[in-house]
């Protein structure tokens, strides 16, 4: 079966910079800034952002720790360059390592949520210096899967490639101009050495991308799936995966007790008024 | 006759009337100056789209005396309007509407008859469903008014065709969606086919008015459309931008077309009726 997640780059390009545009000045800002981990995902909105907002309104903020990939701290250099915008480095190894040293031995897991969520704070911290807004980086392939950290690199004002599969934003990444290296080289959250996204999870985006636009977009049932070709374990191991991690997907339930209740019954967008 | 039509493809500020209104007099006052005859805007133009728990907030009533209505009928004295409200009526039910305005009063008031439940819409939750489809007379000749999914079923427009309207007024707030490797995206395709589709089968105008701009993640992909009775695309505003697009649509059109094509001449609305009661009523 041929599967297509072809896009439009110019389309979803235009698209997405009014969508920057008009969800930060309409709340009286101007300006964004972007964590530029050196990964694809983060190039692709901040080169958005650059284009929306114009370079000198954008913020890149580099976040590495002692055990980051040189790759990284420099591909991020790239892209500050390529768009001339304002940046700032801030290195998270002390902020880090005050929560890591007190329990030797913690696990990777551990480590790389907090290392996600001290870039979180990091972010948060230069967005009110700045006057700007955190623009997301999560796809969605990795928001489907859960493959985030909750209250980390989630965390965000407004996320423009979040209904963007990995591989599209690959095609999207061409369009805008992301130098290749930074296309081509294994996608990594780099929280530990020589960790990959691809080896961590246990299968290709490639592959995933396709099962997830089959179950979410076409609304295949998953038994559908494994007609079409789909390895049965894969389908359930990916479907189960999306189901567990509704919860990073949603707003805390809040237990009802009123007649109108925040979540419920108490309804209005984000542009409420605006 | 020459009809000089106005396509206002607004974004809108949303639960806010009074820039809304603004905009309104404002894009009126241009459009009367450059000497069009008609001005339509979008749906809920006058208050923007997804107003979930704002709908009490926003309605008004389309008479002389409401405070919004008052000065879009003084507008509609040098210009006539279609504008989209929330309509509240006498029993306090909420409707998503449209006004046709001309010379200070209300011609014709239409309640949207299919409100979309499914996917990202939620209308059936906040709105009232409309129970009328009727045409109505204007100083231009007879038109028909629909709101968004009211033509993505094909009985509405034929029932204004069969009710004598020869232009049809579409407004919609339509959110962009269906990604693929095409320019535009399907929703936008979707449309445009459809619309193309009643001006041809029904050899008349359609006129449809989308807005353009966000709210929240949902973007309104604009490109507003004018076909004519032959199927042809006589104008269309760009996508997702604000645009004012002016156009004149040539009424004897209908003329020549129905003398090449007599599709209503030939329709057989009895025949319809007929097997329409034996589906529905078993006789």
């Amino acid at each position: 079966m041929d599967i297509s997640l072809s896009i439009d780059p110019e389309l979803v390009r235009k698209i997405l910079t009014e969508f920057i545009r008009s969800e930060i000045t309409r709340v009286g800002f101007s300006r964004g800034v972007v964590n530029l981990s050196g990964g694809i995902d983060s190039a692709v909105s901040f080169v958005l952002a650059a284009e929306a907002l114009g370079p000198q309104n954008v913020l890149a903020v580099r976040l590495p720790y002692k055990t980051s990939s040189t790759d990284s701290l420099e591909h991020a250099q790239m892209l500050i360059d390529l768009m001339s915008c304002p940046s700032v480095t801030i290195p998270i190894t002390d902020m880090t390592d005050s929560f890591t040293s007190r329990e030797p031995g913690m696990s990777e897991i551990r480590r790389g949520n907090i290392m996600a969520r001290v870039r979180m704070i990091a972010a948060y911290d230069q967005s009110e210096a700045f006057k700007g807004l955190v623009i997301g980086t999560g796809n969605k392939t990795e928001i489907l899967l859960g493959y985030t950290t909750i209250y980390g690199d989630s965390a965000c004002a407004l996320n423009p490639i979040g209904d963007l599969y990995k591989t599209q934003v690959r095609q999207l990444a061409r369009a805008l101009g992301i130098p290749e290296q930074i296309i081509a080289k294994p996608p990594s959250a780099d929280l530990w050495a020589d960790q990959t996204d691809e080896g961590e999870l246990g299968f290709t985006y490639e592959e995933v991308d396709k099962l997830l636009f089959l179950l979410v977009d076409q609304r295949y049932r998953p038994e559908e799936c494994v007609e079409t070709g789909f390895d049965e374990k894969f389908v359930r191991q990916v479907f189960d995966r999306v189901r567990k991690n509704q919860f990073k997907r949603v707003l805390p339930p809040i237990a009802k007790l009123s007649s109108r209740t925040v979540g419920y019954d108490f309804l209005y967008l984000r542009d409420w008024g605006t | 006759m020459i009809l000089k039509l106005a396509l206002a493809q607004i974004n809108t500020k949303l639960g806010n009337i009074p820039a809304n209104l603004e905009k309104h007099l404002s894009l009126a006052k241009q459009a009367a100056h450059d000497g069009m005859d008609l001005l339509v805007f979008p749906e809920l133009s006058l208050t923007g789209y997804v107003l979930q728990d704002l709908v009490p907030g926003v309605s008004c009533r389309p008479e002389s005396d409401d405070p919004v209505f008052q000065h879009l009928l003084k507008a509609s004295r040098d210009i006539d309007l279609l504008v989209g409200f929330v309509d509240e009526d006498t029993r306090h039910r909420f409707y998503i509407a449209s006004a046709y305005l001309s010379q200070g009063k209300v011609v014709h008031v239409h309640h949207k008859v299919y409100l979309p439940t499914y996917g990202l819409f939620d209308e059936g939750r906040f709105f009232a469903p409309g129970n009328s489809v009727r045409a109505f007379d204007t100083r231009y000749g007879r038109f028909g008014m629909l709101i968004c999914e009211d033509f993505w079923h094909a009985s509405p427009p034929y029932i204004l065709w069969q009710d004598g309207a020869d232009v049809l007024l579409f407004s919609s707030a339509s959110p962009g969606r269906g990604l693929n490797s095409e320019p535009k995206l399907e929703s936008s395709t979707w449309v445009e086919h459809t619309n193309r589709a009643y001006a041809s089968l029904f050899t008349i105008f359609v006129a449809h008015v989308n807005r353009s701009g966000f709210e929240d993640g949902l973007n309104f992909w604009g490109g507003s459309t004018v076909f004519d009775p032959n199927g042809n695309l006589i104008t269309q505003a760009p996508y997702f931008e604000e645009a004012l697009t002016k156009t004149e649509i040539d009424l004897n059109q209908l003329h020549r077309t129905r003398a090449r094509l007599p599709l209503l001449r030939d329709e057989r609305p009895e025949l319809v009726q007929r097997e329409l009661e034996r589906i529905l009523h078993g006789h």
